[in-house]
């Protein structure tokens, strides 16, 4: 057990380091990631201007927002995002699949998904640090868009229970982000080239987890449906929970949901890795 | 016991096939023709404790995949294998700490870190105490003469100094069996030289097993004294050495230079003349008569210089392979990719 953590505290701490040789290029991508945020705030301002006039009053809804909720609602996508979205992890997976990087986890006695598990921890880590600044600023020059909550602990701020079920919903968004695009990296155990493929899990990603704009907008059969798959506890389910959207016995059954979510993509990786492994050494390597 | 036990181990590939031409890869869309590809066709094969045995072959004749094999990466299509009792494919962390694959093709090290971070890694990987991993570091470190280099990051160092690095990344678990898959490819002769060295101590002082392919026969020459051959799958030779020249040898290489440095025009009556550089002059001689040319060509002539070799380990090898009679001769065109030296 002992030995266990040791081991796992020393993939992160020579992930950290790896992720703070390139200092540079890691500062300027991290910054340049707030560009999108800006003009998708603007956007969201010209589409309600463009439907009420000078629209971003109180009463000017779409579908139940006003021009600020919405903003406030695409801000907390963004720090759900922060979480869930993992670059380059399918992607890499099948990489080392290709290039047979991937015997390394057969030969040496590791643990694949541990390992990068572990590395994308320290990505995530080495990310905030350098983010929470940026985030702090644009959250709080946009603090009177968020909505008052009652027993709240700051003016916008949920009270200490939403809280937590909001900190519990980001881990099982990250959580949830790394298994769903492991397994789908392992897809290149059985086909080798995967990038339309993630190209299109991309695509359906932006618009069913809630990160293009709130799915409760989504009309009748759409709404049903965005909502049976996973998709939405990536950016949706974490923003609505802080914004006091989902209560009480809907939070619980949300909370409980998204961990089953979690568990089928941790059991959906693993036999996709021993499958895959089963294949590759049957056909050659 | 032996440490390593292979029983008519086989394995075949299923290979996409796709004749040449647009129209045969938009019949591939729909129905793909696959090919049976037999790497290794039924090898027996043991190596005993503290064995250093080098394993030569053309390309594709099933080298690489019988250390993937050994090494667990593939399980075979039939046949048995066993490497300190463990059968490989079950890859049982207890077999995965007891030996290492090192490549000299592929990097195992953090690119942008200094080795000794990956060397942290793997003592936690592999569970080396802290104290026997200190020593093992600093014997490795000390014998390959990178110590001062521990702290650079692995992209800025030589091809010959990172190889240096992942061979004691490999070692420092102190294996008890060890497969190189070409460690010195691509290395000048000053690191290939240095690693030669480097194998041939560490294996003394610590007897372990090993099993090296290489396409260099002075990296063979220098380490091994069992040599195996494997071609188109099966293995045709297995022994020492020196046996292969004894056995496909049967030719010396005279090489002399007259005192004139003339080359009279009838040498062709002593032996198969050699292309060389003159003065000097190169007979390619049957070995039983080579005493009587010898006498001969020192009775007929002054000379200034004279020597007696073994045909290059490389023209043996080909020739044995134009004398294995059960093998194809189509693909000895494939020979000559073994031979390249350097």
């Amino acid at each position: 057990m002992y030995a266990r953590v040791a081991t796992c505290w020393t993939i992160l701490r020579i992930s950290l380091e790896e992720r703070l040789v390139y200092r540079g290029d890691f500062a300027l991508g991290t910054l340049m990631r707030f560009l999108p945020i800006v003009t998708q705030m603007f956007l969201w301002m010209a589409v309600f201007d463009g439907a009420f006039g000078a629209g971003r009053g109180p009463g000017q809804q779409i579908a139940g927002y006003t021009c600020h909720s919405i903003i406030a609602y695409y801000l907390l996508t963004t720090v759900s995002r922060a979480f869930s979205s993992m670059p380059g992890l399918s992607s890499g997976i099948a990489r080392d699949i290709r290039d047979g990087t991937v015997k390394k986890y057969l030969i040496q006695p590791i643990d694949m998904l541990t390992f990068l598990m572990l590395n994308r921890v320290a990505h995530k880590l080495v990310y905030y640090v350098v983010a929470i600044g940026p985030f702090a600023l644009v959250f709080y020059l946009c603090r009177d868009f968020f909505p008052e909550h009652p027993g709240g602990l700051y003016p916008g701020w949920p009270d200490a229970a939403t809280l937590a079920a909001y900190f519990a919903s980001l881990l099982m968004a990250f959580l949830l982000g790394f298994l769903l695009e492991a397994t789908l990296g392992m897809i290149g155990f059985w086909f080798l080239e995967v990038s339309s493929l993630l190209f299109v899990y991309m695509l359906f990603s932006f618009f069913f987890s809630g990160h293009m704009f709130p799915i409760d907008l989504l009309p009748g059969i759409w709404g049903e449906l965005v909502r049976l798959i996973p998709l939405q506890y990536l950016a949706y389910f974490p923003a609505a929970v802080f914004l006091g959207k989902v209560t009480g016995p809907e939070l619980t059954h949300g909370l409980l949901i998204q961990f089953g979510w979690v568990v089928f993509f941790l059991v959906a990786a693993r036999t996709a890795f021993r499958r895959g492994v089963r294949r590759y050494s049957g056909f050659g390597g | 016991m032996a440490t390593i036990e292979i029983e008519r181990l086989a394995k075949s590939y299923h290979v996409y096939q796709k004749s040449e031409g647009l129209a045969a890869s938009i019949r591939g869309l729909f129905r793909r023709q696959y090919r049976e590809v037999q790497a290794v066709r039924g090898i027996d094969l043991q190596l005993e404790q503290g064995e250093f045995v080098a394993f030569l072959g053309p390309n594709g004749a099933g080298k690489t995949t019988t250390l993937k094999l050994l090494s667990g990466v593939i399980a075979p299509t039939s046949g048995t294998a066993r490497v300190m009792g463990f059968v490989p494919w079950h890859r049982d962390n207890a077999y995965r700490r007891r030996f290492a694959l090192v490549m000299g093709q592929k990097n195992q090290l953090w690119w942008d870190l200094p080795a000794q971070e990956s060397f942290r890694l793997h003592q936690q990987i592999y569970r080396i105490e802290p104290d026997r991993f200190d020593r093992t570091r600093d014997e490795l470190t000390g014998m390959l003469q990178v110590r001062q280099l521990l702290s650079q990051p692995v992209r800025e160092l030589s091809l010959g100094e990172r190889m240096k690095m992942e061979l004691i990344a490999a070692l420092l678990h102190s294996p008890e069996v060890l497969f190189l898959d070409e460690p010195t490819i691509g290395l000048d002769v000053i690191a290939q030289h240095n690693i030669q060295n480097f194998l041939r101590d560490y294996q003394q002082r610590r007897r372990v097993t090993i099993l090296l392919t290489s396409h260099y026969m002075k990296d063979v020459v220098a380490l091994c004294r069992r040599v195996v051959i494997i071609a188109w799958g099966r293995i045709i030779y297995d022994g020492s050495l020196e046996g292969i020249i004894d056995r496909y040898g049967g030719h010396k290489v005279v090489s002399f230079q007259l005192a004139d440095g003339q080359i009279p025009s009838d040498l062709g009556r002593y032996g198969e003349m050699l292309p060389e550089k003159p003065p000097r002059a190169k007979l390619r001689v049957e070995r039983s008569v080579v005493t009587d040319v010898l006498g001969r060509i020192l009775a007929n002539h002054a000379i200034k210089d004279v020597s007696v070799e073994d045909p290059p380990l490389e023209q043996v090898i080909a020739e044995m392979f134009n004398q294995a009679d059960d093998l194809p001769k189509d693909k000895l065109a494939e020979v000559p990719e073994l031979l390249s030296e350097e």
